[in-house]
């Protein structure tokens, strides 16, 4: 619905726009500029703006008092290996659902998000102690396995809304020519569901990147992801702001990267079926 | 050919991958994230180097977290970890469970004899010792020798809580950002109920009669939480309901507070130039008393332990005599000298003429030889702990105490609501346990 | 069209899914049940036994269990009205033709990647602390007393941390919607002299709707078991002014080790889950089905 404006009410929407922008973002500015602030320049009175002490030492402390690279590569193929599962199992049945809808669909689909709705505290012991018993604890797949479970409703909601957006006809149109089923699914699916399966993807992996319960409940150092090395840097002892906003942003920077340069195929995906 | 050379190259590969893996043990020691902790990590050269065969991996959490983690683990005996640190609150209780290996066969040069008694007499269940002092600690007053001089007032060597109060007046000085008092207000066993349960003891509390009876509803409690409140809020920083020992340190450390009653290990962090900008400026005094025979100090002592399901437990062991060894105290001697030590734990330390000369050294050994957790408080109690009771319910009880007394301190409610409340609680959960009728 | 064969292949498609989502919910479902009626304290391992509706009861008579209560629906809903409104305005914003769209969505989604913990902690220490914090510095700046966000308002102060978390969610799906509705209706609407609050009124919001509808919805599924950020923050506190239900059961969990009792407040919440749910579905599932 994007209209010409008077160069003038150009002029305000645009500092007005970019005003809220910032004051938004700012949290996550002033943690990276706290991050490369000494200690006692990040506690200054007044805040120091630009004239703080300027450092690299915080990273290199955080650096050299864990192994960040495990725990990042732990995030990277827990987040990137449930969503990969994740979407295994829901594209097929998303993919029915769309196409072959029976009555009970909606609420199937419903039901299928209701689950998401059992508060994670109140199973920890539980499924702690299965996962004892099945060998999982501190594993990777254990985890992969957790977090494909949590985020599969919202997967299959997703692709759900993709796919029922594939106008039938073209499906029609396929079975004609006698495409079979999987040729239906490959060649003519695929191509029209790219972008929507690719959304879907992205928003996964972040949700699962970000998730904080399990992968520290579940862990201890084998599987230990991010969220995890986050949790030995919160609340120690003495002045530790600087090193705080140092490891909160080297827990953050990959999935904020992954985020900002994706970001169109994430905001193109991100509608849930609300635009119609 | 060539197909099954390669073949046969990588199998030979992979075994000889399998036994260098097999020839090594691997243990995972989880441990609280706090300086000294940090500090042993990174001395860790020293430990491949006489043990090779041991590799340590390393879960450093977040006190809390950590707790919650390690107690998961052990209760349900999920055999994650192969040494975890505990605190003289769960030794017992844990090792009379059955839940955690012996220590008693430590090799000789461990020196069992040489820990402190207080605090070994902390660690051991009928003649068995089931985790080893990583570092102990009391509590005692850190304050600032500069304001209290300005203010015209020496602090005496064993200050009377109103010699606190008059202190507290005398240093606060709001304009300029420094509070005359820091106290723990966040909400916690381990936190402020610690604190405050310490501090009861030298106003002649206690949390229970020999009969397990709650005792909220006493004149002693009455007093007790009306001088804390009242301290808190005349002197203490705003929004103190939320500072626990980290946050405390912190202001301290940027010279917030005139004042701060806090754990021993704490004098290392206050008086260390490079965190403290007040490091020259700090003086110790004992904990607080009311004259009534008992001082306000409790006693702790964050220790190594094995769980009776880790599958390692010689490389534990191994372990274990290493970080609590007298020649771990002086491996950090020698690269960051004696006031960094872990303290509390070894009476050779406290006799080492070299230690003698940091200034908290004496302070601090005379603080831990005068608590008494077998008899805490004025009146006899059925219970062992000076901050804490040690039954498996404490852990919920205190915090749920703890939470009153923050939402009283925040001004949510008054001493008599809190206490009232408390005292409701806690009588509540002790008939649901069991321990009354 | 679809025939007897296409529908026996949809199920098969469908089964994998339901079946998992089956198991995940039944098995540490039904555990909790068992347990919410078993006296199980992980510290006391000795004592166990059934306890009936022991368990329930703790929480009903808990003096803080409807204060929890009324926390997780305040929390919910304030969040969901934060989101949603500061979300339309700020679509409807940067909806306009400004000076780098692309950049200045970039820095409004930026909230999204930022994992809760770290949220929690960067608002508490960089912005909220009553001493060190940058509001308390401003406060101090124009020579006001620093407000005690944590501890005069800690409910508040919790509602605003998730707000900023979830805001750019709320706001792209808006976005989305909004880039949907054609130009021509807005501008026969401005010819036949509608003014600004009448199309949007009239146009703009029925046409938001099922967005709406959406960000309610996903939302409130994540909103009803937020407990890290108040873990993180408050605790819970002062006493017990920011607990949520989720909250009161991870402290029986953790601090207590009660796993009987959390076990029966992990019923209670599920099926508080489920009334809202149903509510939810009542009054929104309207609009979805079109």
């Amino acid at each position: 619905m994007a209209r010409a404006l008077s160069p003038r009410r150009q002029l305000v929407t645009t500092l007005a726009a970019w005003t809220v922008a910032l004051l938004i973002f700012f949290p996550v500015l002033w943690m990276i500029l706290t991050s490369f602030k000494t200690e006692a320049s990040a506690v200054a009175m007044p805040p120091q703006f630009l004239s703080a002490d300027w450092t690299l030492e915080n990273y290199a402390e955080v650096w050299a008092r864990s192994d960040y690279p495990r725990f990042f590569w732990n995030s990277v193929v827990i987040a990137v290996g449930s969503t990969l599962l994740g979407l295994l199992v829901a594209i097929p049945s998303a993919w029915a659902m769309a196409f072959v809808p029976g009555q009970r669909t909606r609420d199937l689909l419903m039901w299928m998000l209701s689950t998401k709705m059992m508060p994670a505290v109140a199973v920890m012991v539980p499924l702690y102690l299965i996962f004892q018993r099945l060998g999982l604890l501190d594993s990777r797949i254990g985890l992969v396995i957790v977090l494909m479970l949590m985020n599969l409703p919202i997967i299959v909601w997703m692709l759900y809304t993709y796919f029922k957006e594939i106008p039938g006809e073209i499906l029609e149109a396929a079975r004609m020519d006698g495409a079979s089923l999987w040729n239906e699914i490959v060649h003519v699916l695929t191509p029209m569901a790219l972008p929507g399966i690719a959304s879907t993807m992205l928003l996964n992996i972040i949700l699962a990147w970000n998730e904080a319960f399990w992968t520290i409940v579940l862990t201890t150092t084998k599987a230990a992801p991010l969220s995890a090395f986050i949790a030995s840097f919160s609340a120690p002892q003495g002045l530790f702001y600087a090193k705080l906003s140092a490891a909160s942003a080297m827990a953050i920077l990959p999935i904020l990267i992954l985020g900002w340069f994706s970001q169109k195929q994430l905001v193109r995906g991100l509608t849930f079926g609300a635009v119609k | 050919m060539t197909i099954s050379l390669g073949a046969l190259l990588g199998a030979t590969a992979s075994l000889a991958l399998s036994g260098a893996a097999m020839a090594q043990t691997t243990i995972t020691v989880a441990t609280v994230n706090n300086g000294d902790m940090v500090r042993m990590q990174g001395l860790m050269d020293d430990f491949n180097a006489k043990h090779p065969d041991i590799k340590v991996e390393w879960v450093t959490l977040e006190e809390n977290v950590l707790r919650q983690n390690v107690t998961t683990d052990i209760a349900t005996g999920g055999g994650q970890y192969d040494v975890i640190t505990i605190g003289t609150y769960e030794v017992p209780i844990w090792g009379k469970q059955g839940w955690l290996e012996s220590l008693n066969d430590l090799p000789a040069d461990y020196d069992v004899d040489d820990l402190l008694p207080a605090i070994r007499g902390g660690l051991t269940v009928d003649g068995t010792l089931y985790a080893s002092p990583f570092y102990g600690e009391s509590s005692m007053v850190m304050y600032r020798t500069d304001l209290m001089e300005a203010a015209g007032m020496t602090m005496p060597e064993a200050p009377t809580w109103a010699d606190i109060e008059k202190a507290a007046a005398a240093m606060t000085n709001k304009d300029a950002g420094i509070y005359g008092v820091c106290l723990r207000g966040k909400a916690g066993w381990g936190e402020n109920t610690a604190f405050i349960t310490a501090m009861s003891n030298s106003f002649g509390a206690r949390w229970f009669d020999e009969n397990w009876v709650p005792q909220f509803d006493q004149p002693e409690w009455k007093a007790t939480i009306d001088f804390y409140l009242n301290l808190m809020n005349n002197y203490g920083p705003p929004g103190a309901s939320n500072n626990g020992f980290n946050e405390n340190l912190t202001l301290f450390q940027q010279g917030k507070c005139g004042m701060w009653i806090d754990a021993t290990v704490a004098a290392s962090f206050v008086t260390n130039p490079k965190d403290s900008t007040v490091a020259d400026k700090v003086g110790f005094a004992l904990a607080p008393d009311n004259g009534l025979g008992k001082r306000g100090n409790w006693l702790w002592a964050w220790s190594l332990a094995i769980p009776a399901s880790s599958d390692a437990k010689d490389a534990a062991k191994t372990f274990i005599n290493w970080a609590t060894n007298k020649d771990y105290l002086a491996l950090v001697a020698s690269k960051e000298g004696w006031a960094n030590v872990p303290p509390g734990t070894r009476t050779s330390l406290y006799e080492n003429p070299e230690y003698q000369k940091v200034p908290f050294a004496k302070m601090t050994l005379e603080s831990i030889n005068s608590a008494d957790p077998n008899n805490p408080t004025v009146k006899p109690v059925p219970y062992v702990g000076v901050q804490f009771v040690a039954i498996p319910e404490f852990q919920g009880i205190g915090t749920t105490v703890g939470e009153i007394f923050s939402a009283a301190l925040a001004g949510q409610k008054t001493a008599d609501q809190a206490l009232a409340e408390a005292q409701a609680v806690v009588t509540e959960e002790m008939k649901a346990s069991g321990y009354i009728q | 069209m679809s025939t007897q064969s296409s529908r026996f292949a949809a199920r098969l498609m469908v089964a994998p899914s339901v079946a998992l989502l089956l198991i995940w919910m039944i098995v540490p479902l039904a555990m909790t049940l068992y347990y919410s009626f078993r006296l199980y304290r992980l510290l006391s391992p000795d004592r166990t036994g059934w306890v009936g509706f022991n368990n329930y009861l703790w929480f009903f008579n808990s003096p803080d269990f409807w204060l929890a209560l009324f926390n997780t629906l305040a929390l919910v809903g304030g969040v969901l009205v934060i989101t949603v409104t500061l979300g339309i305005l700020i679509a409807l914003l940067i909806d306009q033709p400004v000076k780098g769209q692309g950049f200045l969505r970039i820095l409004v989604i930026a909230p999204f990647f930022v994992m809760p913990p770290v949220a929690a902690s960067i608002w508490e220490n960089l912005f909220m602390h009553p001493q060190n914090g940058l509001f308390s510095a401003v406060a101090r700046g124009f020579g006001a007393q620093p407000i005690l966000f944590l501890e005069q308002y800690p409910m508040w102060s919790v509602i605003g941390i998730v707000s900023w978390e979830w805001l750019p969610f709320a706001t792209l799906i808006l976005l989305t919607a909004l880039q949907s509705l054609s130009s021509e209706q807005l501008e026969a609407a401005e010819m036949d002299g509608a003014g600004a609050f009448a199309r949007f009124r009239y146009i703009i919001l029925p046409h938001l709707t099922r967005a709406i509808t959406v960000v309610i919805l996903i939302q409130t599924i994540f909103l009803l078991g937020i407990f890290g950020e108040i873990f993180t923050t408050t605790q819970g506190g002062p006493g017990s002014a920011s607990t949520t239900l989720p909250y009161m059961i991870f402290k029986q969990a953790i601090a207590a080790k009660d796993i009987g009792r959390a076990a029966a407040g992990g019923i209670i919440a599920v099926i508080l889950a489920n009334i809202v749910a149903y509510f939810l579905m009542r009054g929104l599932g309207r609009n979805l089905n079109s």
